[in-house]
């Protein structure tokens, strides 16, 4: 397969002028959810697919991913303007982006985000472009024994690795499990978890999962604590840099790049752990250590870098191996799937000019995002200052609207004020949605590479290892469980070492009681506070 | 008792646990009455991935109880519009409920515009907005904007319901 030639063809198609539109208004609508408090990327697909049914896909899936990457963008805006990000992933962005803010240098600390965004989210592409090839020639050989260990290490991985308790989100991801579970058994006919009620046979539409999970659920969380007295968003003027803050962005911007994509690509690498190790090293690399803490321009173009090319990373096992690491990316999988069509390493065969007009349009919002950034990011903060009640009573109306209008049945509103609430109180105890959402999204395609294996091997549970891959991702699963408990030991033996963190060490050694594999928070946590008290 | 009474308080985050316990033997029994023939052809069949689910609930049911006895607490979720500082404030939130259920019970009989505006004029108002003219006036105007839109735009015909020949 010719990548250049593939991906000029890709451009052909995507610059057609009704797919330039729909990119567009992806990435219109992309930087408005992400400058948006309580929206964001994944929702706003999840709302838009009943809407786009009607579309041809290739043009469904360019305004997706103007969503997506608008959505990086929008999210820097507001972690600079106001201190309290939204997202997990600028949260990094935040602390030298409103400092430069507070001092007087919004407009350096946009441009230096809105173009480090853009080199990082185009160098990014261009890997993708280059190794979700590479991905699917490999990938092409494995067999469900290797598919079906790999989802598992892609769920356990995002379960385990992210968030603060490894058993909230472990309770989280069989949550989603038995919601994937609803519905008609495809192999046997069976109808499970249906208490039968016709309504449910179908099983629960993933667009009322997502949307009540992600819009309703925080809608009605938001509506529980809102803030009485408005945040402050500080004026700015059109962003600009000067030539010494280029000179002290672009090598954080190919550092935070070179951080981002490849945990981006991985399953559960996620953009939070790149961008915090892109602030780490620019924070010891730079000359001008005394403007850390302060409002450091280096602070936010290396993060905001590394997420940007995490964005894109993550497009590549999603095209190459149908793998979803996030929640966007899993509520695209489950577009693909809604358009009939098959994500997994066939795709770049069987649907091989929407993929590659999908990574050409990639190129193109991320020069669509420069342009409508750069100068229009005063337009964008006034959004910030929307009323409230606006705000909030819109996500609610448009979220039963785009639920309603998959089935026009309005048992679906049932479900989703139903999940709305499980959201709510999901927010309320800590236990993180995104397990949840992939869980609900791969759990039916796990269970049929799971059948698929041991029908190969007429039942055999040998046939779960009979591929070389397969064996190779269990030992990394392993590794993943087990990590933390080889770190505690690790830090019993060094009693230097634990002393040294005494707020942890106390919770260290009361855990040994509860030893099953995941019952742990990660070693590291800090919310646990069950410290000396049955110790 | 006492101790336990006080062991209990402030510990709602137990009703989590109850209601992954819940799940779990719910899910265990729906897979456990499944009938099905042993195949050939299908080995695993539809209970195995069920009854591993289930155990998976009960686990993690157990292990959060325990680990809420403990002590131990998930961190409430923040964001730009949080503020955790107070406790949740019900006034809102109730209202709010009751505008979506208004609209879930409405949407059929009434249709959409009249459901829609009920469900954003309340929402806007259980929120704490009290323009009350302006805000009865967005609300029309987004229902019927939506309603035409995708009845134009999409091919989406939503429920006319009441004004059904009037729209």
């Amino acid at each position: 397969m010719d990548v250049w030639s593939s991906l000029m063809d890709g451009f052909a198609t995507a610059l057609t002028p009704m797919n330039l539109l729909f990119a567009v208004i992806g990435v219109l609508l992309g930087t408005a959810v992400g400058v948006l408090p309580g929206l964001g990327p994944a929702m706003t697909v999840a709302l838009l697919l009943p809407v786009t049914a009607a579309l041809e896909p290739t043009s469904a899936f360019i305004m997706f991913a103007g969503i997506y990457y608008g959505g990086m963008f929008g999210g820097s805006t507001t972690s600079i303007l106001l201190n309290t990000p939204g997202e997990s992933s600028s949260v990094v962005t935040a602390i030298e982006g409103n400092k430069m803010a507070k001092a007087g240098r919004a407009a350096q600390a946009l441009a230096t985000a809105a173009i480090g965004s853009f080199i990082a989210g185009t160098i990014g592409t261009a890997l993708l472009a280059v190794f979700a090839p590479i991905v699917v020639q490999f990938a092409v050989s494995l067999g469900a024994p290797s598919y079906f260990a790999i989802m598992v290490l892609a769920l356990l991985a995002v379960t385990a690795v992210l968030g603060s308790s490894r058993l909230r989100g472990f309770a989280s991801l069989a949550l989603g499990l038995a919601i994937g579970l609803v519905g008609i058994d495809s192999v046997t006919g069976q109808r499970r978890l249906t208490f039968g009620q016709p309504l449910l046979v179908d099983g629960l539409d993933i667009v009322v999962v997502a949307v009540a999970i992600f819009a309703v659920g925080e809608a009605l969380w938001v509506a529980a604590h809102l803030r009485r007295t408005p945040l402050h968003v500080i004026p700015v003027g059109r962003p600009w840099m000067g030539k010494k803050d280029w000179g002290r962005s672009w090598k954080p911007w190919l550092r935070g790049t070179a951080f981002g994509f490849p945990f981006g690509a991985l399953p559960a690498g996620g953009a939070e752990i790149p961008t915090f190790l892109s602030y780490v090293t620019e924070k010891r690399l730079t000359k001008h250590p005394e403007e850390f803490g302060k409002g450091a321009i280096e602070g936010v173009a290396g993060p905001e870098a590394a997420n940007n090319a995490a964005a894109a990373g993550t497009m590549t096992p999603l095209l190459a191996l149908g793998l979803p690491t996030n929640a966007t990316a899993a509520v695209m999988l489950a577009a693909f799937t809604s358009y009939g069509i098959q994500p997994g390493p066939q795709l770049f065969s069987s649907e091989g000019p929407l993929v590659w007009a999908l990574i050409a349009s990639l190129f193109i919002g991320n020069f669509l995002l420069l342009l409508i950034n750069l100068p229009l990011a005063p337009v964008w903060a006034k959004l910030l200052q929307l009323p409230r009640p606006y705000l909030y009573a819109g996500i609610l109306f448009f979220a039963t609207l785009g639920a309603y209008s998959v089935n026009l049945q309005a048992f679906d509103l049932v479900i989703l004020l139903v999940l709305g609430a499980l959201g709510f109180m999901m927010r309320r105890f800590g236990l993180p949605v995104l397990p949840l959402i992939l869980g609900v999204i791969l759990g039916p395609r796990i269970e049929g590479q799971l059948r698929k294996t041991l029908q190969l091997s007429a039942g055999d549970p040998a046939g779960l290892f009979s591929e070389p891959i397969a064996i190779v991702v269990y030992i990394i699963v392993a590794l993943i469980l087990v990590w933390p408990f080889i770190f505690k030991l690790i830090r019993r033996n060094r009693p230097v070492a634990a002393t040294a963190v005494p707020g942890n060490s106390g919770a260290t050694v009361p855990r040994e009681a509860g030893g099953v594999s995941h019952g742990s928070h990660r070693a590291d946590g800090t919310a646990d506070g069950d410290g000396g008290s049955d110790g | 008792m006492s101790s336990l009474a006080s062991g209990l308080k402030g510990r709602a985050e137990l009703g989590v646990a109850l209601l992954l316990g819940v799940v779990g033997v719910l899910v265990f029994l729906d897979a456990n009455g499944l009938v099905t023939p042993y195949s050939q052809s299908d080995p695993v069949g539809p209970k195995t991935v069920p009854f591993i689910v289930s155990g998976l609930l009960i686990v993690c049911a157990v292990l959060l109880a325990i680990n809420v006895l403990r002590g131990g607490k998930g961190e409430a979720e923040g964001g730009e519009d949080v503020d955790l500082a107070h406790p949740a404030d019900w006034k809102t939130v109730l209202p709010l409920a009751g505008a979506f259920i208004l609209n879930i019970l409405l949407i059929d009989w009434a249709g959409w515009v009249i459901s829609g505006t009920v469900l954003f004029w309340g929402s806007v108002l259980a929120l704490g907005s009290r323009r009350y003219i302006r805000d009865g006036l967005i609300s029309v105007a987004l229902s019927l904007l939506t309603f035409y839109g995708f009845y134009l735009g999409l091919g989406i015909a939503l429920p006319a319901g009441l004004l059904e020949g009037i729209l």
